[in-house]
């Protein structure tokens, strides 16, 4: 079942939440909602699931419009960030909610109930969970028992609000890979709303960026990371340091630094700034063509990677990534002086909105 | 787990906290009920169950007992759908609506009596058109009940306002999500969340009802046998210098009441037990 979104928009007051999104979400995929907070994406799955009602646009399942209709008829399943569970009652007697409130005639028996229970947690790996209460899990287990609710009306569409946000950094890759695994097996049209860049470029088979309420970029992936469209997408997307500067006659000069432009061959000169990503810029002892003298003022260990902190003279700080090994070959030690060459400068014309601060 | 009954303590002043408490409790609530024991005690059981058992005031007893029961669930009903209105709905006036629910807490009771009574009165501006449907109100037990119900509705929506503003509506959009109308809603997922609230506003109210005497004196009339509560009698006995029936009765309705609220209780701790971890 696929999910269209056309023109929606939605405001709380004065404040717009969403102008005018369109995406769509073909049959079995599993697309990321991705966006600062602020951005609009909760709202924009509350309105698809009809917890919400769009100002303006329609939502279509399946190429039909589902506007008017009912949440209970929409045939979503729904995860909340904060589970949702029913606390008072079982994990089985949560997972089984869903068939019990069905009307008389569609309601299965009781032998039905439990075997389809049974088999959704198992699913999730909680079977023998069944007749707790929520509030005896660990926030990873509640999680689970919440999809295995959300599926046991079996949906056409699975809605998650940043399913893993609310749980701690181990639980949260653990349970983000499983999610994968589980939509391969089971090929549910997802959407699934997070703030967490590295969580959509790990999961998603698609990404959609949301800023101020606007799609910013929608691709796989690979694409949003490789081919930014944006300085905000380059910048939300992993950490980048920011040289400002201009450009005039094709080439940018931006401070210490000066690269092709041939997009702007004009004499007048535009303001611009060049990004470079934190794991994209070369340290050595000896000056080359183009670069700069900065200062080693830290150096972080950050499991594999190892994070420095550079002061270029009359410039904000540096942000660097090392591999261990490139940072046992050069050994550096703090207050040292290091010629620092951004390996691959993306430039951008400064836009009348200032990417986000970081 | 079996504790020793003192331990070290890392937060000072349990001492002296524990010696307040129990103070307080003994001079302020535990004397005047050992008193009112004692001297219940000191009458023989025949004698009780006699005074008691004399029409007059078994009548009093199952008025007071049935008035305060049904209004103190009257109470609890409304006051459940004004704690709901006053929490889920941004009314305008809110504010001014949420303190004057407080008023029958501060109102002198003999006030609201005297208040409702000439509202309900068969002259007054509901009596009337009420007492033409055929339904008398003052000086009736429907009477004491409006009177009761008036004075037990804060303690409804007090007890039951926090808990709602504490509910999570995620937990409501699951179930709507999951397909349940808004009645099985309430049914299945608020109902039992609410009903520790529910049942702890039922007693306040059931406790208050039990003992009220002053709006009540007005507006029931006062007829033996009809409409005369059991505290109004015991001031009866009381001016009559009748200090064993007064006693016998006052030692009843402290019994029962206590059972009550007993039972209430532990339905409570039932019923908070499994989520308060949650």
């Amino acid at each position: 079942m696929s999910i269209e979104v056309l023109g929606v928009t939605k405001s709380f007051g004065s404040f717009t939440a969403l102008r005018d999104v369109s995406l769509t979400v073909a049959d079995g995929e599993l697309v990321a909602l991705l966006g600062p907070s602020g951005s609009g994406k909760t709202s924009l799955l509350r309105i698809i699931a009809g917890l919400e009602r769009a100002d303006r646009g329609s939502v279509l399942f399946h190429g039909t419009d589902v506007g008017p209709r009912d949440p209970r008829e929409r045939r979503i399943g729904f995860v909340f960030q904060h589970y949702a569970l029913f606390r008072r009652m079982t994990v089985f007697e949560n997972v089984a909610f869903g068939m019990r409130v069905k009307p008389r005639g569609e309601r299965p028996s009781e032998e039905e109930v439990r075997r389809r229970v049974g088999d959704l947690l198992k699913l999730v790996q909680l079977d023998w969970l069944g007749d707790r209460l929520p509030g005896e899990l660990s926030g990873g287990q509640r999680q689970r028992v919440a999809l295995a609710r959300a599926l046991a009306v079996e949906p056409r569409v699975l809605l998650l609000d940043e399913p893993f946000g609310s749980l701690d950094a181990r639980v949260r890759q653990e349970l983000r890979r499983w999610l994968r695994r589980l939509h391969d097996e089971i090929r549910l049209t997802s959407l699934f709303v997070t703030h967490d860049q590295e969580e959509a470029l790990e999961v998603a088979d698609r990404i959609v960026l949301l800023n101020q309420g606007r799609v910013v970029q929608d691709g796989p992936p690979e694409e949003l990371f490789e081919r930014p469209t944006s300085p905000f997408v380059l910048d939300f997307l992993g950490n980048v340091n920011i040289f400002h500067g201009r450009v005039e006659n094709g080439r940018a000069l931006l401070g210490p630094l000066s690269v092709a432009y041939p997009d702007h061959p004009h004499a007048e000169p535009a303001p611009a700034a060049g990004y470079a990503r934190s794991y994209e810029i070369d340290l050595s002892r000896e000056a080359g063509d183009t670069g700069f003298w900065a200062s080693l003022t830290r150096v972080g260990i950050a499991g594999a990677l190892l994070r420095l902190e550079l002061l270029p003279d009359g410039a904000a700080p540096l942000k660097v990534e090392l591999t261990r090994e490139r940072f046992e070959a050069l050994r550096p030690v703090p207050g040292e002086r290091l010629w620092v060459v951004p390996r691959n400068l993306r430039v951008f014309l400064e836009t009348p909105v200032p990417p986000r601060a970081q | 787990m079996k504790r020793p009954a003192v331990e070290p303590r890392i937060l000072p002043g349990f001492g002296p906290a524990l010696g307040f408490t129990l103070l307080w409790l003994s001079v302020v609530v535990l004397a005047p009920l050992a008193a009112l024991v004692l001297s219940a005690l000191r009458m023989p059981p025949a004698e009780i169950a006699r005074i008691v058992a004399a029409p007059r005031v078994a009548a009093s007893i199952r008025l007071t007992f049935g008035l305060a029961l049904a209004s103190a669930a009257v109470a609890a009903l409304l006051g459940l759908l004004l704690a709901w209105v006053l929490v889920r709905h941004r009314l305008p006036g809110r504010r001014l609506l949420d303190a004057l629910i407080d008023l029958p807490f501060a109102l002198p009771t003999a006030v609201a009596g005297i208040a409702l009574t000439t509202l309900y009165a068969p002259n007054g501006w509901l009596g009337r058109p009420l007492a033409a449907l055929g339904v008398p109100v003052a000086f009736t037990p429907l009477g004491i009940g409006v009177a009761l119900v008036f004075l037990g509705i804060p303690f409804a929506v007090r007890t039951l306002e926090p808990v709602l503003e504490s509910l999570d509506p995620e937990v409501e959009d699951a179930a709507t999500s999951l397909g349940a109308t808004a009645g099985q809603t309430f049914r299945r997922v608020l109902f039992p969340e609410l009903l520790p609230a529910l049942a702890t506003g039922f007693s306040l109210a059931f406790a208050r009802g039990l003992g009220e005497y002053g709006s009540v004196v007005f507006i029931s009339g006062n007829m033996p046998m009809r409409t005369e509560v059991a505290p109004l009698l015991i001031m009866t006995r009381l001016e009559q210098y009748d200090y064993a029936g007064a006693t016998a009765l006052a030692a009843v309705l402290l019994v029962a009441s206590f059972l009550l609220l007993l039972a209430v209780n532990r339905l409570q701790a039932w019923g908070v037990g499994p989520a308060a971890r949650g």
